[in-house]
């Protein structure tokens, strides 16, 4: 590839970080929140060196030059992003990997925050539910929002995935449904339930790891949220 | 615009191939978007996509900081921060990866710059092994990651810095210096500086950037593919519990800022094993050997893997039986 085409391929993949992070929420699909303005910067630079070099080749001195063939992958990304843009890590992921373990907490927890019902990261509950017996969900109601993921022996889940840096680290945790015939819900739907916790566990099938359970008292369909994983 | 003569207007140049491949996509997406249909096929693309979305950011970094060593920085520097004797220079490089907070795919470009400006290869890469993996922004993850366990930080820190020494010291014992092949660029010296910078950062975003294209396209492969229940198994016996990991940190090519929550939810494995895991993942992976290859040369890269998997193995284990028991 020669210089100008280098150039153009910064252009377009600075300009594809741009796209993702400014004008849409897009990047949320891929990485954490907190790595926005780091994207945001990097494609910056990126349309900036692109746009100098190509400025510089086209009116300078020197004439074209071979270069490295490498440089032509650098168009996968940018052509899966604006062509594809793949969506947020779902089902599929999920029954592959099985639920994740969830550390123990270093010090007690705080009780539970304000509201009826109380709405919790589903990381909260399951924490909350495993290393406290969900000694502080009692008498109280919560909320939780999810994707519908259903096991081989039909048990329904609600599920959210946990990112530490990309996609590419999620870790499942999943929330088995109590209360709820598996057979209305299809994979991947988005759901808000509200109910109490149900000291029942399951063991995942996949990872062996224990998945609590909750008793559902009712349950809403929703559309796919901007942030696709749990906080 | 260059001037074109009879000769040269009829080659395919790069940036009318450059144009027709994207015309082409354009007039396929249908099909192409159809390949994607399936869930398998779609959670490869996710994974691609975000593991090349979240190393820009630091491959930018070390590109920036690449160019800035090239351009801004004279050679003589470096002569003077480090020791003279390559020997001493090793350890100093090691622990200098301290001051350096970012993930391995900024380091690589950082190290083919400092080669160039005259520091010692050893010294390079040892400040290349060692920086993803000890910097504060590293050691903090892995203390959230492992509360209550401090031992895991430290552990980390000491085999780090021991593996990053040892293979410098080795590579400065049997390294050869034409295993090292820094591809050709441009000599910046008679530019103005900061025309000289951008084409730096130009030169190197493309080869550093191609080649975690290729580690990315291989990491979601296997992300996808390796089957969980294998783990699993291995996970019961002690030996193969190390090298299981040691391996799957290969593998899985994940950002060594994120390693330890991964490390973290392998709870079914063994802390050492965990260990190796965290030691060899910023060091040598499948995205890195990549890179490494494009930076350094194949040459260099098909030993370079190698003797680095095997002092990361060796050091973890040692520095897991004395620390993490």
């Amino acid at each position: 590839m020669n210089r100008e085409a280098q150039s153009i391929v910064l252009l377009l993949i600075g300009g594809a970080l741009l796209r993702l992070t400014v004008f849409s929420d897009v990047y949320l699909r891929y990485v954490k929140p907190g790595l926005r303005w780091y994207l945001v910067a990097a494609g910056a630079v990126l349309v900036v060196a692109g746009a100098i070099t190509l400025w510089r080749d086209l009116f300078g001195e020197e004439r074209p030059h071979a270069g490295p063939k490498v440089a032509w992958l650098l168009l996968l990304p940018v052509l899966t992003i604006f062509l594809i843009g793949p969506p947020a890590l779902g089902s599929y992921a999920v029954e592959k990997q099985g639920a994740a373990a969830v550390q123990q907490p270093r010090s007690d927890l705080p009780p539970l925050p304000g509201g009826d019902p109380v709405r919790l990261s589903v990381l909260d509950y399951v924490t909350r539910a495993l290393w406290e017996d969900g000694a502080s969900f009692r008498g109280r109601q919560v909320r939780l929002t999810g994707f519908v993921t259903v096991d081989d022996s039909g048990t329904a889940y609600l599920t959210r995935i946990v990112l530490s840096c990309c996609a590419a680290d999620g870790r499942p945790l999943k929330v088995a449904l109590a209360g709820v015939p598996p057979a209305t819900l299809e994979r991947d739907v988005w759901i808000t339930v509200v109910g109490g916790y149900d000291p029942t566990r399951h063991t995942d099938p996949v990872s062996n790891e224990t998945v609590p359970t909750i008793a559902v008292r009712t349950l809403t369909r929703i559309p796919p949220p901007p942030e696709p994983y749990d906080r | 615009m260059a001037p074109t003569t009879l000769a040269s207007r009829w080659r395919l140049g790069s940036v009318e191939l450059l144009a027709a491949t994207l015309i082409a996509v354009i007039v396929f997406r249908g099909p192409l978007v159809a390949a994607f249909d399936s869930p398998a096929a779609r959670t490869w693309a996710t994974i691609f996509v975000s593991i090349v979305v979240q190393a820009l950011p630091f491959l930018v970094f070390g590109v920036l900081i690449s160019a800035a060593i090239a351009v801004f920085v004279p050679a003589s520097f470096f002569v003077r921060a480090l020791p003279r004797r390559a020997a001493l220079a090793v350890p100093v490089a090691g622990v200098a990866g301290v001051a350096l907070p970012g993930c391995e795919c900024g380091s690589v470009p950082i190290a083919g710059g400092l080669v160039r400006r005259g520091v010692a290869p050893a010294a390079a890469l040892t400040f290349l092994l060692s920086a993803p993996a000890v910097n504060p922004v590293v050691l903090v993850a892995t203390a959230v990651a492992f509360p209550g366990r401090p031992e895991m930080v430290a552990a980390r820190f000491v085999a780090s810095v021991l593996t990053a020494t040892a293979v410098g010291w080795l590579w400065l014992r049997f390294g050869r210096t034409d295993w090292i092949r820094l591809p050709q660029r441009p000599d910046l010296s008679t530019m103005p500086k900061w025309t000289a910078f951008w084409l730096s950062v130009r030169h190197d975003a493309i080869h550093a950037g191609g080649f975690l294209v290729v580690g990315g396209l291989t990491a979601a492969f296997l992300n996808v593919t390796v089957p969980r229940r294998w783990l699993d198994a291995l996970a019961e016996q002690p030996v193969l519990a190390v090298l299981a990991l040691a391996l799957l940190a290969v593998l899985l090519s994940i950002c060594s800022e994120a390693d330890a929550f991964v490390a973290a939810s392998l709870s079914q494995f063994s802390l050492t094993a965990r260990l190796a895991f965290l030691v060899v993942g910023p060091m040598i992976d499948v995205k890195l050997f990549a890179m490494q290859a494009g930076t350094f040369g194949r040459g260099f890269a098909l030993r370079f893997a190698p003797l680095v998997f095997t002092t990361a193995v060796l050091i973890s284990v040692v520095v897991g039986s004395v620390l993490l028991c």
